[in-house]
């Protein structure tokens, strides 16, 4: 019983696809995506959701795919770099503005800042605050975006390169 | 990591009943610390009862004026709640100055109260350390400790709690609502965190198999002026080195009532009762609140690398508390 592995059933909708995996409960999400759904864009960086590169949107939210366990997502949406633009659609307007202001060096964790930017416009569009929100700006309003907005907002992702000028000149050219 | 059950449950009743039945059993709700510490071989749970699906995931007024948390409310979610930032922005402030947008979305208010201290020998179990190995001896105190604690800590271990929200919700007067196999009970949050002493493997007063479904916050502190101030090696998505969060209500230039907490010093996060006894009843003035956080700081017993922390947490508590304090009525 000590060295049986465990199982269970969990059903995920990735990028509008169900998929129903029998997974050992030790496995996490990113790993789920590469390995069994062979959507490789979701990157392995440190492996403990300190470098943000397995960045993907799970229920429209932005999390680190390394640390969520597979099977507690059972019957979640998931969304990955593969799936921001719907079938037939040029690049996502971000993937379009990283493309334009070569906003990358290596690339490696670009797809991690590309659905935590997409997850970040959201949330301030929500009107969620970051530590540089004026405290006194009103609650429940859409939160305008600057440089130090996104700065802050995209702080949990790392990018070894130092391409971080031209990525925030990226997101910048997206707000709406 | 080795295999382990995993459980869903619906009702706070069936979480506990699953824990009791499994022995070396957790509870997992965003498992952002869990996890973590599961790939690194810290924990090594047997089963996993999920808690992240129970019904404790709302905000609500109370009769009194004050506001129930449920404990899985995530963590970006309370901080952008209107009524969170109106009426405690020290709760807000405290909560945004923490991790990631990632992990905010993810990480829940009774996990973030339980997350375990980033010591790097307690994450490490190739090195000694009292908290994840009682008797194995604390690596730190003669070994890397710039980021331990200067207050409160134990031969044994000189660890500190990493959470920048329960700074906030010590200022505040906070309490923890408490379910387990015996019951419900309510725990003030400055009577839930332990200092390390002669047993630092046990981070909190939580009995086997209890279960956070929430926190209260009290009417009495509803809107009162109050801030957090965190100070840290890199400009965001770094732990405390220190931290402040301050509740001050000044009237006709008196102070009428005070919280007033720090982060990064110690096991747990440290009220500064001292302190606010000097200050409750006199001049909102920076000397007194200079001379209030000296007589608390007092107490302090830096480790050979981290002396800079008593300073660093002074300076963020004074400007807090100026900053929150009226201007004095020009004459």
């Amino acid at each position: 019983m000590g060295s049986e592995i465990q199982r269970s059933e969990t059903t995920l909708r990735v990028n509008g696809k169900p998929h129903t995996l029998l997974l050992d409960h030790r496995r996490v999400l990113l790993d789920v995506l590469r390995e069994d759904l062979g959507l490789t864009g979701a990157k392995k960086g440190c492996d403990h959701g300190q470098c943000g590169a397995c960045t993907v949107l799970a229920d429209g939210r932005r999390v680190n795919s390394c640390l969520l366990l597979a099977v507690a997502l059972d019957g979640s949406e998931i969304t990955t770099i593969e799936g921001l633009s719907a079938d037939g659609e040029g690049p996502h307007p971000l993937q379009r503005a990283f493309l334009d202001r070569d906003a990358f060096q290596c690339g490696y964790c670009t797809p991690g800042q590309i659905c935590s930017a997409v997850g970040a416009l959201a949330e301030a569009a929500a009107g969620h605050p970051s530590q540089v929100t004026d405290p006194a700006a009103p609650a429940g309003r859409p939160v305008a975006l600057d440089r130090t907005e996104i700065r802050e907002r995209l702080s949990g992702n790392l990018c070894r390169c130092g391409a971080y000028p031209r990525i925030v000149e990226a997101v910048e050219d997206v707000i709406p | 990591m080795r295999s382990f059950d995993y459980v869903r449950a619906r009702t706070p009743e069936e979480a506990v009943e699953a824990f009791a039945a499994r022995p070396g059993a957790r509870y997992l709700a965003g498992g952002t610390n869990l996890v973590d510490l599961m790939k690194l071989g810290v924990e090594r749970p047997t089963a996993l009862i999920d808690v992240s699906r129970l019904p404790l995931d709302r905000l609500e007024k109370l009769p009194d004026g004050g506001l129930r948390v449920g404990a899985t409310v995530r963590n970006s979610d309370l901080a952008a709640h209107p009524l969170v930032r109106d009426r405690y922005p020290v709760l807000s402030q405290a909560l945004l100055a923490g991790a990631s947008g990632q992990l905010r979305n993810v990480a829940t208010t009774g996990g973030n109260l339980l997350q375990r201290t980033r010591c790097g020998y307690f994450q490490d179990p190739g090195k000694p350390c009292n908290k994840r190995e009682p008797g194995s001896g604390c690596g730190a105190l003669k070994g890397v400790h710039r980021d331990h604690a200067v207050l409160g800590h134990s031969p044994h271990c000189v660890a500190t709690h990493p959470s920048d929200m329960a700074v906030a919700l010590t200022a505040l007067d906070a309490r923890v609502e408490l379910y387990g196999p015996e019951g419900a009970r309510t725990v003030d949050l400055t009577d839930f965190h332990r200092l390390p002493e002669n047993h630092p493997e046990r981070d909190t007063e939580l009995r086997p198999g209890e279960l956070i479904t929430g926190v209260l916050l009290p009417a009495a502190l509803a809107g009162a002026p109050s801030a957090y101030r965190k100070a840290r090696d890199r400009a965001s998505y770094a732990f405390a080195l220190a931290s402040a969060a301050v509740v001050l209500r000044v009237a006709d230039g008196m102070v009428t009532q005070v919280g007033l907490a720090f982060g990064g010093l110690a096991h747990r996060p440290w009220r500064a009762r001292v302190a606010e006894a000097a200050v409750l009843g006199e001049a909102a003035t920076p000397a007194v609140f200079a001379g209030a956080v000296d007589l608390e700081l007092a107490a302090a017993r830096p480790l050979p690398d981290n002396a800079y922390k008593v300073p660093l947490a002074r300076n963020l508590a004074l400007d807090v508390l100026t900053r929150l304090a009226p201007a004095p009525a020009s004459l």
